[in-house]
């Protein structure tokens, strides 16, 4: 049984590592009251699975998808990262308008903690 | 140009979305019109398919003449037509009544920004409802979520920014489920077209993997969607964002998410897979009950007209994902027709909450004392509004429920019978509270804000929705000629 599991953590744990660092990113955005790390921890987020992809389009032994007449070497899939290119671009726009929200938030109530902001919000109505 | 037609309604909107930038830039009065006939072309462009889709049955376009699977393919059936055609209708008539109603709510200045994200997140929609590739419609979703939360906080006041600060949190999550969802198919099978997917995934039921890209899926939808309890986002994003965005966050951005589920459930999973491999239905079901009354509960709970029509589209959505989730001809009928009818009826009600704030200020339902005198029109699109939402013959909210009680009666589900016919009564309770206080409590006398309805330009979009409330209560059989052979082909398996 244990002798199993150790191929098997040493095989996948491209799949592990995306994991804990997802988690990571989801507890900041969860437990941290400053607004500014809840979008740290939301870049986190997003990045573990931008490591996903990238590594599940891994060949053992490849190399970079570059067409070359006459060569027949073996490439590495190139469609996730161009999937991830996108998803950097989303993910970019989305810190984007996270932070300018962030700066309207500081100019309305100057104070970028979550703590803060439900306190006055609830004593205002 | 015909043979165009699926690209060019996703296009329209972005080209239009620069050049109302750019018309603002010259002067800030140009940026309304252009936006207008932009969606306007839109729709007109959207029939035109609408035609083409009746004859074809599947009008397929490989974007870039690229053939699928490897190119984005886009398929317009009669789901999607009948999706688009609510999306767009809503789009208009929220965009004509923006006019005058962001003039209180939105800072002059930001007008022309305003209608550029408008259009931008029309695209989105649309991008959504058009496309047969699984990642481009990840990229859609993200365009019109990421239009949504600007638009929510585009309002004056800081509320606005902490309910779309928010929103934008929960809906990054829901998105970076959906795209490790769409990571592990595409691990499973190499493929992101949507019928390909349907071709290839049957042998795989089996597999762990596929089960764990489908439960990423039905989260990530689950918060888009805001599906109890995952709706923590909605309330405060409906309450606090101007009264317009409001109206098209009920209408659109809500209907898309339930679009993208229907979508993913049955045409990329398909019937045999979720009823008999991973058996979600059943739980979702339960799900949307719960919803249901959650949601009316929370709405009786309220103060604030926006905030209790917020909660009471809460349970609105769990009626027709209830619909879809039953899996069954009848169910489905009604889940499917619930979108159209929420959608009209939600619609016609934000605008009027919108009118009441345009008018007097008040958001508060205490306040709205003697409304019925002061602004009979509104109230007039109100009371209507209501009785469909309560599910009053001939509205349109009585012909869905109908078919959604006569689905639980098929389905053998007494429970969900029950609460169908409880959340009308509750739904009763919180509305006729409401009519009481607008027709049946005098207002004080010499209140401020002036008396008489709100400017045409917000009245119109109003009344055509009042008036479709009841139109398509009577002439249900319009659309539901064309939600009848969708219900079949998504049930197709069973």
């Amino acid at each position: 049984m244990i002798e199993d599991l150790f191929p098997l953590l040493l095989t996948r744990y491209n799949y592990y590592m995306a994991v804990i660092i997802m988690m990571i990113g989801l507890y900041a955005m969860i437990a941290k009251s400053n607004l500014v790390k809840k979008i740290i921890g939301l870049n986190i987020f997003q990045t573990a699975i931008f490591l996903f992809y990238i590594s599940i389009a891994d060949v053992r032994g490849g190399t970079a998808p570059i067409l070359i007449e006459g060569s027949n070497a073996l490439y590495v899939n190139p469609v996730p990262h161009v999937l991830i290119l996108t998803a950097i671009v989303v993910s970019v726009s989305t810190t984007a308008v996270a932070l300018s929200l962030v700066i309207r938030i500081h100019r309305e109530y100057r104070t970028v903690e979550e703590e803060d902001l439900m306190r006055m919000e609830g004593g205002s109505g | 140009m015909m043979e165009h037609l699926p690209v060019l309604v996703v296009i329209i909107p972005l080209i239009g979305a620069y050049t109302s930038l750019v018309g603002g830039w010259v002067d800030r009065r140009y940026a309304f019109p252009i936006a207008f006939i932009n969606i306007l072309t839109q729709f007109t462009a959207a029939l035109l398919l609408t035609v083409r889709v009746m004859q074809e049955g599947v009008v397929r376009y490989n974007l870039g003449d690229w053939l699928p699977p490897w190119g984005i393919e886009y398929v317009v059936d009669r789901l999607n037509i009948y999706v688009l055609l609510i999306l767009l209708f809503l789009s208009l008539l929220c965009c004509a009544y923006s006019k005058r109603s962001i003039g209180m709510e939105i800072e002059e200045r930001k007008h022309t920004g305003f209608y550029t994200i408008f259009l931008l997140l029309v695209a989105g929609v649309t991008g959504i409802t058009v496309t047969g590739d699984i990642f481009n419609l990840y990229v859609f979703l993200e365009i019109s979520s990421l239009a949504a939360y600007t638009l929510v906080s585009s309002g004056r006041g800081g509320k606005g920014l902490v309910a779309g600060f928010n929103y934008l949190v929960m809906g990054s999550v829901s998105a970076c489920f959906i795209l490790l969802g769409i990571g592990h198919l595409y691990m499973l099978t190499g493929t992101l077209n949507m019928a390909d997917l349907a071709r290839v995934l049957p042998p795989l039921y089996t597999s762990t993997t596929l089960h764990t890209a489908f439960v990423f899926f039905i989260v990530g939808l689950s918060i888009k969607t805001a599906l109890f309890p995952l709706h923590l986002w909605l309330p405060d994003a409906y309450t606090h964002a101007p009264s317009t965005v409001s109206a098209l966050l009920s209408t659109v951005v809500s209907k898309m998410g339930v679009y993208a589920t229907i979508r993913i459930l049955f045409s990329v999973f398909t019937v045999e897979f979720v009823v008999g491999y991973f058996p979600v239905m059943e739980f979702l079901s339960w799900l949307a009950a719960i919803a249901i009354i959650a949601g009316s509960l929370l709405a009786i709970a309220q103060r604030d007209l926006k905030r209790m029509l917020a909660y009471s589209s809460v349970g609105q959505m769990g009626y027709i994902l209830l619909g879809v989730g039953m899996v069954n001809q009848l169910a489905m009928t009604g889940g499917i027709l619930h979108m159209l009818n929420h959608a009209v009826m939600k619609g016609c009600l934000f605008m009027v909450a919108g009118a009441f704030i345009f008018r007097t200020g008040f958001r508060r339902i205490d306040d709205l004392k003697g409304m019925g005198k002061r602004m009979p029109w509104t109230s007039a699109a109100l009371v209507i509004g209501a009785l469909s939402m309560i599910g009053i013959p001939p509205t349109v909210g009585f012909m869905s429920k109908w078919y959604l009680a006569l689905g639980a009666i098929e389905a053998g589900q007494w429970v969900f019978l029950a609460v169908i016919l409880a959340s009308s009564l509750l739904s009763a309770v919180y509305f006729w509270r409401l009519l009481e206080y607008v027709y049946f409590r005098e207002g004080e006398g010499g209140v401020e804000g002036g008396t008489g309805d709100v400017p045409l330009p917000m009245l119109i979009p109003m009344l055509v929705l009042a008036a479709a409330c009841l139109l398509f209560g009577i002439f249900v059989s319009i659309p539901l000629s064309l939600i009848d052979p969708v219900a079949e082909s998504l049930l197709g398996g069973v």
